[in-house]
């Protein structure tokens, strides 16, 4: 499994990177996590607000920070 | 009540249907002129209709959505509707006693017309 966040190096951003490390801690799984700050790669998933993630190609959410327990839902 | 939308220009979402007519084009064109003067953000209608997942999220976390159709057929405001989206406000340029024809090289004043309209009605609801 891979989770991308993109947004570029906002606040939220950067939150949004920290929980996802935490919820991939906390579900024991192989995740791959990654920062997108490509704003071309970042247009490319239709994204228009950020930061948003990613998992497997399908975004999940933007424009918000969801919480940690709410990613590890989707890790599992 | 109308609600107050305690919100910044960037989560005020503009959805023009941009439809092949004066009216559309003009609806599209508000969008551009709100969207340079700050009070809103230009977004894609098209992508709601094609259920692109990051222009559905990133509308998700909008504030206030507002849809500007050129005539009665309705295609931004059914396109968002169908999509499960709340309009906060609404308006079809015919509305504003602009006749829909097929020139679609807007006059710029009607431009100004629907876009001020639309103004006013985003001030009133930001309580400015």
């Amino acid at each position: 499994m891979k989770i991308e966040i993109l947004g570029m190096g906002c606040a939220n951003c950067n939150k949004l990177y920290q929980n996802a490390l935490e919820a991939v801690k906390l579900s024991g799984k192989e995740v791959q996590v990654t920062k997108v700050e490509d704003i071309q790669k970042i247009m490319s998933y239709g994204v228009m607000s950020t930061p948003a993630l990613v998992i497997d190609g399908v975004v999940k959410v933007a424009g918000k920070v969801p919480k940690v327990e709410e990613i590890k839902g989707w890790i599992e | 009540m109308e609600e107050k939308c305690l919100c910044e220009p960037t989560e005020i979402l503009i959805f023009p249907c941009s439809g092949g007519s004066n009216v559309g084009q003009i609806a599209n064109g508000a969008g551009v002129k709100l969207t340079q003067s700050r009070m809103g953000k230009f977004f894609c209608l098209a992508g709601i209709g094609g259920h692109i997942p990051g222009m559905i999220e990133s509308t998700k976390a909008g504030k206030m959505l507002i849809a500007i159709d050129g005539c009665p057929v309705a295609c931004a405001k059914k396109t968002l509707d169908h999509a499960g989206f709340n309009i906060d406000e609404y308006v079809q340029v015919t509305d504003l006693g602009i006749e829909k024809n097929s020139n679609l090289d807007p006059n710029p004043s009607d431009v100004v017309k629907v876009a001020d309209h639309l103004a006013s009605l985003i001030s009133r609801r930001r309580g400015i």
